[in-house]
């Protein structure tokens, strides 16, 4: 079986954009292949920032001839369908077959034969409509053509290796004819060579200093960044993120390392690492003695006779100027701090948060008075709670963070400390931004959830009144994201709130123009309930990556109090651990049944039978022990509700799951004798009462 | 390329000069800067209108650039309110751009097996030219040198050919191949010239009085009095009819309205610079200037420099 080699070889590809062209290339061509009636054995693709490459192995050498038949319509059709027919397939009146049908008149049918075709002529249309297709998030166009690509594409390298040689598949994309050469390293290497297959290919690559797998390159500089750091006795700092890039923007990765400069070592170590990642995509190196961030490990994409010296002190001297920088802000932001912030919190008077929703300064305003009432319900001192929410903010006029905005949050904390507040309050600015998504730490300081829910319930509430709620894809003011964390600090804090009471208190911190005036939309207006429902929804998300299904969710929002987040869950998750039980699905099939029989005789019959059941009517033993075991389940439940002890309601339902399939399996509900068939179906009432104490079971699948 | 290219470079002056000769031998039209305030070599009309329609170009210049905001009277050691840079734009852009970038680069005394030259990723838009394009900005050893660009479209109109344009911020490339820390003591002639001149005695008094100039001296009124000013003009120019009756020809004035657009985009830069422009105004700023920069785009396609080239069947130009 012949494999193939591609390699579409360009000028620098973005870093960030070739995980997935490595993903776009191997699925257009793999599916191209085989949509044409090709197989392959294996697939494996491969970047760097000059070249995307595609190593197929074990293709067919050519496609299956394929035989189709179609029916076509009935010989004495309409000439217009006729003809429709004829078109669509390609085919003359004489080539069409007759044959009889059942109903004695004649069916015309095509019979198309597509025969095999050879392997390179498929390869060269595939490759040149993916090439001419594919999916870069940004594309361009260069020179005199019109092909678009990320950046101008120099060759096209396409061969066919079998038993019998290497042969170049012809393919010409805009005047870019495909060959059997590629070149090396843009400085160490610069000449083309050919190939003769995938291992020849990778073989001399890596002899023109080029390591073709980008999972080996940032192997190399894992390893050699702490080779680096071990021998001076210090340690490299994790960056996978800044790893997968910096692998993407050199060919031959030589890690280098520099020390920073005594003058800078005071900074905080954020600061350093921010600031060297951002700008300079350099790693950071601990000094394990110290604790400080003391040197810095850059990667070269050449060697160099000097061993790299002058490209280190290159990097070093880049690095001091913006490290100066740094200096100068993070100076001039303690002055600030030192005196209060008071500057940067008139300085929010001028920053508007949205236009309809006014600056952030009145914003805070609004998250100040929140977080204090808030706090109680969460163990926060209020005061402390409003003291945090003022400044949490402030670092936002900082210099630092003007030059850095991820800094934010955690320049408030190094500010607010400078201040001289509290450790709490000073915590609560760093931490009211989280979290950010369905994973990142949870706050559990009670002044930073207090902060930090007044914080997003502020802007969801205030989004609502203004009627800019995410729609489809669009959710330009993170309202997702905000209702996430919400519910993320509820559960993880195990907080009991009342999200309507707490919605009003949010909603009465905006003036009167935001939520009684004109622009207030229709579904914020006291009372609903759209608000609830998209935390509702949100919940179910986050839920569902944990493993519990919506329908369970459904079944606990039908309860009361289902805007305590925390309650909802409780149910839930003894509700699904109760279906994953032996007797679970069992009560529940026999819960649908009593719901079932029971709502249609009521249905037809006009009443409600909740009268309450008599055991004086019972008829037979498996009907009196239902009862009894009704009795009994009844005891526990009641109590183990009311005490949210969901997983003991649950355990005690279980118990009935045999009764009532004996019930069941015993008796007739609809029996003639009108006085039994009241009783039974006003015991099987009490069965729905029962079993509904948790959960609403009959908005359960299945 | 000859053996003085091999000897490092000893001034600012020699590092363009260098640049000079090198693009010169690559047949680049070596022009003077535009003889007005602007904010970046693009700016050049060279640039921006030659970088429209079909008509091949190859232009290369020193173009001293203004950014009123960015003036610290001199103290600060890499910014200044009045620096220069580099452009060179080629249309079509050669296949070889890449390289023969490179080679400006050994020119100035940045050989390539020496230090670490990279493409970084860098997409570049001018909101104020209705303008963007795709590339890299390229650093050499972590730092920063020029920006290359493939221009996709510019004042509205898309790129066909596409130019390609390299932009070299000249005091931070040379503070970097001279091994200088603050500008003001780069030598701006050699050295050993009987009467050496740093940057600093040229351009130190002059970033002081224009970061005063700039920051409080300037008149605001006066300031956006000129802004609709140059707004007006240049409307009124490309409102004329096209046939001009003195000369009996088809003269379009593209290029003097496009010198409007020059001025109202400094004067938005001054009026930004002495803060009086509030963050919502500014959008509504840079439209303006856009839509006039867009206006003289299509004026200038419709003259003899700017307009396709109309293929005949044989596919020769007439």
């Amino acid at each position: 079986m012949p494999d193939l080699l591609i390699e579409l070889f360009s000028e620098e590809i973005p870093a960030r954009m070739q995980a997935k062209a490595r993903e776009d290339l191997k699925k257009l061509v793999t599916d191209g292949l085989v949509e044409a009636g090709l197989t392959y054995a294996s697939a494996g693709v491969f970047s760097t920032p000059r070249r995307l490459t595609l190593s197929i192995d074990g293709l067919s050498p050519e496609s299956r001839p394929v035989r189709e038949e179609r029916k076509g319509p009935r010989a004495d059709a309409p000439p217009a369908a006729l003809e429709g027919f004829l078109r669509s397939t390609g085919l003359t009146l004489d080539q069409l077959e007759r044959r009889e049908d059942k109903k004695g008149g004649v069916t015309l049918f095509a019979i198309l034969e597509k025969p095999g075709r050879k392997a390179p002529e498929i390869i060269a249309e595939v490759l040149e409509s993916t090439i001419r297709t594919f999916p870069w998030p940004k594309s361009m166009r260069w020179g005199s053509g019109s092909l678009r690509w990320v950046r101008p594409l120099h060759s096209i390298l396409c061969i066919l290796v079998d038993e019998a040689g290497v042969q170049i598949i012809p393919l010409s994309v805009d005047g870019i004819r495909s060959t059997n050469t590629t070149e090396g390293h843009r400085f160490l290497s610069p000449n083309r060579f050919p190939v003769t297959s995938f291992d020849d290919y990778a073989i001399k690559l890596k002899r023109a200093h080029v390591v073709l797998d980008s999972a080996e390159r940032e192997a190399a500089i894992w390893q050699g960044a702490q080779n680096l750091a071990f021998a001076a006795g210090w340690h490299v700092v994790e960056d996978k993120a800044l790893l997968t890039e910096v692998a993407g923007l050199v060919e031959w990765p030589v890690p280098l390392m520099g020390r920073i400069g005594e003058e800078f070592l005071h900074l905080p170590p954020e600061v350093l690492q921010t600031s060297m990642r951002e700008h300079q995509k350099f790693f950071s190196v601990k000094n394990p003695r110290t604790g400080r961030i003391e040197g810095f490990i850059t990667v070269a994409n050449t060697e160099t006779a000097d061993h790299g010296a002058t490209i280190l002190k290159g990097n070093q001297k880049v690095l001091s100027a913006r490290l100066s920088d740094a200096r100068f802000f993070w100076e001039k932001d303690l002055r600030v701090a030192r005196e209060g912030m008071t500057e940067w919190l008139d300085g929010l008077k001028a920053v508007t948060f949205h236009n309809k929703l006014g600056s952030q300064h009145a914003r805070i305003e609004r998250i100040a008075t929140l977080a204090q009432q808030i706090a109680h319900l969460v163990d926060a001192d209020p005061a402390l709670a409003k003291q945090a929410a003022e400044v949490a903010k402030a670092d936002l006029r900082s210099a630092m963070v003007g030059e850095f905005p991820e800094l934010q949050g955690l320049m408030g904390k190094y500010y607010a400390k400078a201040a001289g507040l509290p450790e709490a309050v000073a915590n609560a600015a760093r931490d009211h931004y989280s979290p950010l998504g369905p994973t990142d730490t949870v706050p559990s300081d009670p002044v930073s959830v207090a902060v930090a829910l007044a914080d997003k319930i502020d802007t969801l509430t205030g989004f609502w009144a203004i009627d800019e709620k995410p729609t489809g894809s669009k959710d330009p003011f993170a309202l997702r994201r905000a209702a996430l964390g919400v519910i993320r600090l509820v559960l993880n804090n195990k907080l009991r709130i009342d999200l309507r009471a707490i919605r009003i208190s949010a909603d009465a911190a905006f003036p009167e123009s935001i939520m009684s005036g004109e622009q207030v939309a229709e579904g914020s207006k006291p009372g609903d309930d759209s608000l609830l429902s998209f935390f509702h929804d949100r919940l179910k998300v986050f839920l569902k990556d944990q493993g519990i299904r919506h329908d369970l969710i459904d079944a606990c929002l039908a309860m009361p109090g289902n805007d305590d987040l925390t309650l909802l869950v409780k149910r839930a998750d003894a509700l699904a651990a109760f279906l994953k039980t032996e007797d679970g699905p069992n009560l529940l099939q026999g819960f649908k049944r009593a719901n079932t029989i029971l709502s249609q005789a009521e249905q037809k019959d006009g009443v409600e039978y909740s009268y309450g059941a008599d055991i004086k009517f019972a008829e037979t033993p498996e009907e009196r022990d239902l009862f009894l075991k009704l009795d009994m389940a009844e005891a526990t439940i009641a109590p183990a509700v009311a005490n949210e002890d969901f997983n003991a309601a649950m355990w005690a339902m279980s118990a009935l799951r045999a009764p009532i399939d004996a019930f069941f399996n015993a008796v007739q509900i609809n029996t003639d004798n009108a006085i039994v068939r009241r009783n039974r179906l006003n015991l099987l009432h009490r069965i729905r009462a029962i079993c509904g104490g948790v959960a609403d079971l009959t908005k359960i699948e299945g | 390329m000859t053996a003085t290219a091999l000897l490092p470079p000893r001034s600012f002056q020699e590092i363009i000069l260098r640049l000079q000769s090198y693009w010169a031998a690559q047949g680049c039209a070596i022009l003077q800067p535009y003889d007005m305030e602007v904010g970046a070599g693009t700016f050049h009309p060279a640039t921006t209108l030659r970088s429209l329609g079909t008509k091949p170009w190859a232009a290369a210049y020193v173009q001293p650039s203004r950014r009123p905001t960015d003036g610290r009277y001199g103290e600060n050691p890499n910014r200044l309110q009045h620096y220069y840079q580099y452009q060179v734009i080629i249309k079509p852009s050669p296949p070889n751009l890449q390289e023969l970038y490179l080679g400006s680069l050994k020119a100035i005394g940045l050989d390539p097996t020496l230090h670490d030259i990279r493409f970084v990723e860098d997409d570049w838009e001018s909101p104020t030219l209705g303008a963007w394009g795709l590339g890299w900005e390229i650093w050499c050893d972590g730092m920063e040198v020029s920006q290359f660009t493939y221009f996709q479209q510019v004042g509205g109109h898309d790129c066909r050919p596409v130019s390609g344009e390299l932009t070299y911020g000249l005091e931070r490339l040379a503070m970097y191949v001279l091994g200088i820390d603050h500008v003001m003591t780069m030598p701006f002639n050699d050295p050993q010239s009987p009467i050496a001149l740093t940057y600093g005695d040229i351009f130190l008094q002059t970033e002081e009085e224009y970061s005063r100039h700039n920051f409080d001296g300037a008149d605001t009124a006066q300031l956006l009095r000129h802004f609709e000013d140059a707004e007006a003009e240049c409307q009124r120019l490309l409102d004329f009819p096209p046939d001009d009756p003195k000369s009996g020809k088809r003269i379009i004035m593209a290029h003097p309205a496009y010198d409007q657009t020059i001025k109202a985009s400094h004067l938005f830069n001054l009026l930004d610079a002495r803060g009086v422009i509030s963050v919502t105004e500014r959008q509504a700023y840079i439209g303006r200037v856009r839509a006039l920069a867009k206006k003289c785009a299509d004026a200038f396609r419709l003259t003899e420099a700017g307009k396709d080239a109309v293929e005949t069947s044989t596919g020769v130009t007439p």
